[in-house]
This record gives C-alpha cells, sequence and structure tokens, in this order.
C-alpha cells in the first residue's frame, strides 16, 4: 500500500543526469522513431530528445519515494495510471537535468490509492525544462 | 514540414501500426531504465496476478507519438503530451501485439494545435485522452 501521510512530502534534487547522444538514440530506436530522428534536424546541429525521455529523469526522483520507507509504497502493487510531460523547451542531448519530485495528492478509490507526483526538471542552469505529472496505482488488498 | 493553417478539425494526420515483441520489451527496458520483471518474466507477471507479460505503458505512450512526430518532422514541436493508460497490452513470449496508431486533429489555437490519439491493441483503445499539444 502506501503511506497516506507523505502527500505533500518533497524529496531532494536528484544528482545530474548527463543526456548522451547514443542514449538519446538507443531510446529513439525502443520507442519505434523512424532511423531519422537519431540525427539532429536538417539545419540544426543538436539532437533532440523525443517527448517521452524525459520519463528517465523522473524515474532518478521516483527512485527516491520507492525507497523511502516512510512512504511504505508496495511496487509490486503498483501500476501506471496516467503519464503527463509539459515542456518549457526540449530537452537535448548535453543537457545536464536534475529533477525535485513532491508528492501531489494521494487519494482512495475503490480500494486502491492514487498518488500523483509531480517532478520538475531542471538544467544546468537551473531553468525548468520539462515538469513531468504521473499518477500510480496502488491497487489494494482485494482489488 | 506540415502547414499547419490548412488543417482542419477531425483531419487525420497519421496512421502507422507497430508489431511488439518481448524483444520490443527488452530493448524498451534498457533504453529507458525500467526493468519491473512484469515486463518480462511470465512467472513474475502471473504470480501478482496479470493476464501475461505486459508492455510497459511509457513505451506504448512513446510508440503513440512516433507517428506524430514523424509527421511534424521534429520531436522538439511537441509541447505538451499527455495520456491515460486504460487497458494493458499483453505480449506473448512467442508472437507479437500490434498496436494501430491514428492521431487526428482535435483543436486548434493561435499558436498550437492539438492532436489526439488511438491507440487500438486487440480491438480496444489502450490510451484514454491521450493528447499532444504542438508547435508549428
Amino acid at each position: 500500500m502506501v503511506n497516506p501521510t507523505i502527500e505533500g512530502k518533497r524529496y531532494p534534487r536528484t544528482s545530474s543526469y548527463s543526456v548522451g547522444v547514443e542514449k538519446l538514440r538507443e531510446f529513439s530506436r525502443a520507442t519505434f522513431l523512424p532511423e531519422k530522428f537519431e540525427q539532429p534536424i536538417d539545419g540544426t546541429s543538436i539532437l533532440v530528445a523525443p517527448p517521452t525521455f524525459a520519463v528517465v529523469i523522473q524515474e532518478l526522483s521516483l527512485k527516491q519515494v520507492l525507497s523511502d520507507t516512510e512512504a511504505a509504497l508496495d511496487f509490486s502493487r503498483v501500476v501506471h495510471g496516467d503519464q503527463r510531460f509539459v515542456y518549457q523547451r526540449p530537452i537535448v542531448a548535453g543537457d545536464e537535468l536534475t529533477s525535485e519530485l513532491v508528492v501531489e495528492s494521494i487519494k482512495t478509490l475503490a480500494g486502491n490509492h492514487l498518488v500523483t507526483f509531480n517532478t520538475e526538471i531542471f538544467d544546468a542552469t537551473n531553468q525548468l525544462v520539462c515538469t513531468a505529472i504521473s499518477t500510480l496505482v496502488v491497487r489494494g488488498d482485494n482489488a | 514540414m506540415p502547414e499547419f493553417e490548412k488543417l482542419t478539425i477531425g483531419e487525420q494526420v497519421a496512421q502507422k501500426d507497430f508489431k511488439i515483441t518481448r524483444d520490443s520489451l527488452v530493448r524498451y527496458a534498457g533504453a529507458s531504465g525500467d526493468f519491473n520483471p512484469i515486463h518480462y518474466r511470465d512467472d513474475v507477471a502471473q504470480a501478482v496476478g496479470l493476464p501475461g507479460v505486459l508492455a510497459h505503458g511509457m513505451l506504448t505512450m512513446g510508440i503513440s507519438i512516433s507517428p506524430v512526430i514523424e509527421w511534424l518532422g521534429d520531436p522538439g514541436k511537441v509541447v505538451d503530451y499527455s495520456v491515460r493508460f486504460t487497458k494493458p497490452v499483453v505480449v506473448p513470449a512467442d508472437g507479437s501485439a500490434v498496436l494501430s496508431v491514428t492521431a487526428i486533429v482535435g483543436a486548434i489555437e493561435e499558436d498550437r494545435l492539438r492532436i489526439d490519439i488511438t491507440t487500438i491493441f486487440s480491438g480496444s483503445n489502450v490510451l484514454g485522452k491521450a493528447q499532444a499539444w504542438v508547435k508549428p
């Protein structure tokens, strides 16, 4: 299950993640993007990440919650409910990103807990790049 | 690059089918860092009461925006993308699962468009309210 009193809890800023060219290419291939997106767009010199790549950074913040004994989040009972990415600018190769997660809400619905996380992703100059909003469904004992 | 001013609401901008195998799931696990075993081990999936090994929801989300990116010509033009995961995508050990993705124009604003995405697997839409706001 999950401890409902962690609603509002903010987790520490993650250490920096370096966005690498080959990692972006691997992610593009894994999400079935055509090969041409493994190179910078014509007329540009920097490789742009696909919009769901921010999940890699979100995951680093989520790991803090999963290893937090106070949160007591039972990962084996978790399914992904919904996901959203809101971009201020695209993530690009060479970015050094950190993230900070807050537990936005915990709701109970039909014996399940719906836990919504808001993860802000920042670049090396501490500008907001992307906000990732994720709801996990923690299935109850009888669900 | 598509000419946004010529588009109309309801117009289809992309359609593509994707065949997912266990190989695709392992590849995505490595690329994303999500190594939850329900996405590659039948025994674990069964033990937690799932109908089988499932595709990562985030893989389905990533695949579903792929034809839209292809249409736009630039992944950086997607400024807001959201989905609900409504149905699991079961991927058999010895076969494949086909996702059929259709994207239409859902709304037109002055400086952005909303693309509405439908992702059909085995006759059902597996994403709810899948919407991407894109810039020209």
